[in-house]
């Protein structure tokens, strides 16, 4: 499935819950599946007494990868051409994650539709943790 | 310019889609992925990252015998040090140091099977005044992924910013 710019509009918006109260569990299995094995993500000892922050928290890569899942459901497979993100707020233990994706403009380049979508992530406190962008390939 | 060889398996893409929580079949169900558009299993939009487990100069990876940074008898085992030429991005053993954005852009579906050529030049770098962490010192880090055929699948731009303190959580 793929979505069609006759049926888009500017404005529309898809939103799916991407993390539920995320575990260290899951952000110690990104560490492994991505090689980043960064301590002050996986090591509560290093990231409280070497790195002075309260805890661990989750790779911004992992956000981006959970956000990337509601892209994907929404554009389809191998339909994303381009995917930006910016890590605003961290991500910690316990967090749920709601994706957003908010279309900007539809073009038409030589024939092949795309669309630019805005994309944002939040906390359950609506607090913005990723804010980045994404353009895929449409069908007319 | 550093340069290395990252080969791709299906259950490389699958944990990858695992850990990043997402259930699509078309990165671990081969039969039901030959169903869809792309015909087979493909990687997720962020599996590029998983090149750091080939990478020579990862940093964050630990050395099998040698000492490492993460909590052992001691909160870390080694001594921060500053970045050495070679390692990528800018993300060094300094935890000052995190991801500030990352841009991907998609030219071809990685599979499985491929053996993607990575090679990775320095960007642009800039500076600007905190509002959480002190001084920011931001730096790109531009990486392409190329397969066999030589083809470019995909560019990605990591942002790098290196902080004066811990970013504070307000």
């Amino acid at each position: 499935m793929s979505l069609r710019a006759s049926q888009l509009n500017i404005g529309d918006t898809h939103s799916e819950q991407v993390a539920t109260n995320l575990s260290r569990t899951q952000i110690v299995q990104y560490a492994g599946a991505s090689g980043d094995y960064m301590p002050l993500h996986t090591d509560e000892i290093y990231a409280r007494e070497i790195a002075g922050y309260p805890g661990v928290f989750a790779h911004g890569m992992l956000s981006m990868g959970a956000t990337g899942t509601m892209l994907t459901n929404w554009v389809g497979d191998g339909r994303l051409t381009e995917y930006s993100a910016r890590f605003t707020r961290q991500v910690w233990p316990g967090d749920d994650l709601i994706a957003t994706a908010k279309v900007m403009a539809l073009d038409n380049i030589e024939g092949q539709h795309f669309v630019q979508l805005d994309v944002v992530t939040v906390n359950q406190d609506g607090q913005e943790v990723i804010s980045g962008q994404a353009t895929a390939r449409i069908d007319p | 310019m550093a340069e290395y060889q990252f080969p791709v398996d299906a259950s490389q893409i699958m944990l990858f889609a695992r850990s990043v929580g997402d259930k699509n079949p078309i990165y671990h169900d081969a039969a039901y992925a030959k169903t869809t558009e792309p015909g087979g299993i493909i990687a997720p939009p962020t599996f590029v990252q998983a090149s750091a487990q080939y990478d020579p100069n990862f940093p964050l990876r630990p050395r099998i015998g040698e000492p490492w940074f993460g909590s052992g008898r001691e909160p870390t085992g080694i001594k921060a040090k500053p970045k050495t030429e070679g390692e990528t991005g800018g993300i060094g053993q300094s935890s000052r140091v995190l991801h500030a954005e990352q841009k991907y852009q998609y030219h071809k579906p990685i599979r499985p099977g491929d053996v993607l050529t990575v090679t990775t030049r320095p960007g642009r770098r800039w500076e600007k005044a905190g509002r959480r962490g002190g001084a920011l010192k931001f730096s790109e880090a531009i990486t392409e992924f190329r397969n066999q055929d030589g083809e470019l699948v995909v560019t990605s731009t990591m942002v790098g910013v290196e902080t004066g303190q811990a970013v504070s959580q307000n």
